[in-house]
């Protein structure tokens, strides 16, 4: 059974221009992603994943093309970010910055309460419902980051390394913790890394983009079964091939560019 | 024996290392309180020693009689409410549109553009040196100093509000504007707290200014408050009366700092 589509994404291109310098971030993007999936954006730096998060968070304004994100019909935001490190309010605590998304919408407060203690329980966060981020480590903070974004139960939700600056312990927790929920709701995830184990640990499908200007250079299913594991991850042969298949088109592009 | 032990247990050494540090810190808490006590012994024993000269620098024990007698007169007490009473509504003219103005140039870029060369301009002007001006504008009663010292105020309050906007890092943006947050909850959440720590410092910065114009203001074209008294009492070489007034207006910013600083704590507990 085919799953319907979810994201739409065609012709997209992004030129950022200045005086001295135009740059082609963004070259005729086009890809779909299906309802449900787990998708993972893996790219050497500059290739212009961030960017194209930006346009789909409406952060950013493409310049050419254009992309959608089919609505399900029912009352929600069309999607949510979870940002790099540095996204969490510093000045709302951690159970105000939870609820941040819900407040902007104007939803009932109980609604609101209810949401905000249910994701906060999820994360394990709510013994520090009402600290304020400065007294949180870095993997706590990503929690209120995640937390929020899920609490807000968008349509698709758009993550942007959201655990690149986490040590290897705390970020094999939240990996795990990230599957857990989202296995859960079974929300449209697109997930920008680095880290290829991390793409191989949660996503249905990889993309691999190449170097400026960005495009989709391949595409890799990951055909692990669920719930998975990093042992799985690593004994499994299909997984080891897709490793080396990613990493030699990473070292290619890094390669290429510095030509 | 009992020395061997406590070298050996790592507990007792990183306790006694710890006991140290704090034997340090009583120290520095010391150090603190003493300075200006010190000072003041210092100054006794010289002027009564008349190693400096008394009648320039009468022994702080005789201004405190002054004081007491001044202050059983009554007289100083009108002085100190004038002065208070200008300070505080002078500050609060200055410090209101300066947040009002420094949130709005922050906010919007072409408020800023607009606003920002006029303040540039006017910012190196003494507000003191407009004082003749204020006055014929303005009397010789109270408004001409509350307008002065508003004057003063405005501008590090002016600036340090709109410094504070433009510094709230990028990524809040982001996060408001993803999160759907309409411009009235970006005000709240996100403009306002986040400008709050730089704005603070502004005011913080206009207090002090609001007490050294308060002095000199008072000193041309008026007839009472601690400035009047302090220039009166020079110009009648009672300097021992001069001097209250110099440790009045210490002792009110020294309180005032401490009174700003504990708003401070309180307005910004995630700091």
């Amino acid at each position: 059974m085919e799953e319907p589509s979810k994201i739409v994404i065609k012709n997209l291109t992004k030129v950022f221009y200045k005086k001295e310098s135009r740059v082609t971030a963004l070259d005729r993007m086009t890809t779909t992603i299906k309802d449900g999936e787990f998708v993972c954006l893996v790219g050497p730096s500059g290739c212009g994943k961030t960017t194209l998060l930006r346009i789909l968070a409406g952060l950013e304004k493409a310049s050419t093309g254009s992309y959608q994100i089919v609505p399900s019909g029912k009352d929600r935001p069309l999607q949510s970010m979870v940002f790099q490190e540095k996204g969490v309010i510093p000045w709302l605590t951690v159970k105000e910055n939870v609820a941040f998304g819900l407040k902007m919408r104007k939803l009932p407060k109980s609604i609101i309460q209810e949401r905000t203690d249910y994701y906060l329980k999820k994360t394990g966060l709510n013994e520090s419902a009402s600290l304020y981020p400065k007294e949180l480590s870095g993997g706590m903070k990503q929690r209120v980051s995640i937390a929020r974004a899920f609490a807000n139960d968008p349509e698709i939700l758009l993550m942007d390394e959201p655990f690149a600056a986490l040590d290897e312990q705390n970020k094999f927790i939240l990996q795990e913790e990230l599957l857990a929920i989202w296995t859960e709701t079974k929300k449209t995830v697109l997930f920008i890394t680095h880290s290829i184990d991390e793409a191989l640990l949660l996503a249905d499908r990889i993309l691999l983009m190449s170097a400026q200007p960005g495009k989709i250079a391949s595409e890799i299913q990951v055909h692990l079964p669920r719930p998975r594991t990093m042992e799985q991850v690593r004994a499994d042969q299909g997984a080891a091939a897709a490793f080396m298949e990613i990493r030699k088109h990473l070292q290619d592009e890094v390669q290429a560019s510095r030509e | 024996m009992k020395k061997t032990a406590v070298r050996f247990d790592p507990f007792k050494v990183e306790q006694e290392e710890w006991k140290r540090q704090q034997r340090k810190e009583r120290y520095k808490k010391a150090l603190t309180i003493c300075s200006p006590i010190f000072v003041l012994l210092l100054w006794e024993f010289l002027s009564r020693t008349a190693l400096i000269d008394p009648r320039f620098f009468p022994p702080p024990f005789e201004i405190l009689k002054t004081f007491l007698a001044m202050g059983m007169s009554g007289e100083l007490f009108s002085h100190i409410w004038i002065s208070l009473y200008r300070i505080f509504a002078g500050f609060l003219l200055g410090v209101i549109p300066g947040v009002i103005i420094g949130l709005l140039m922050g906010l919007y870029s072409p408020v800023r553009h607009f606003i920002s060369p006029l303040v540039m301009a006017l910012m190196p002007i003494p507000t003191l040196a407009l004082l003749p001006l204020i006055i014929i504008l303005f009397g010789i009663g109270d408004m001409s100093k509350v307008v002065t010292i508003a004057g003063s105020v405005f501008f590090p309050v002016v600036i340090n509000t709109a410094a504070g906007v433009l510094n709230i890092d990028a990524i809040y943006l982001d996060v408001a504007k993803n999160y759907g947050a309409g411009s009235k909850e970006y005000f709240f959440k996100i403009a306002l707290p986040g400008s709050l720590p730089v704005m603070l410092e502004g005011i913080q910065m206009g207090q002090a200014i609001a007490l050294l114009t308060i002095v000199a203001a008072e000193m041309m074209g008026a007839t009472s408050g601690i400035g009047y008294l302090i220039w009166t009492s020079y110009k009648a070489f009672l300097l021992k009366e001069m001097f209250v007034g110099l440790i009045l207006i210490s002792f009110f910013g020294y309180l005032f700092s401490l009174g700003l600083r504990m708003l401070q704590k309180k307005l910004i507990p995630w700091r």
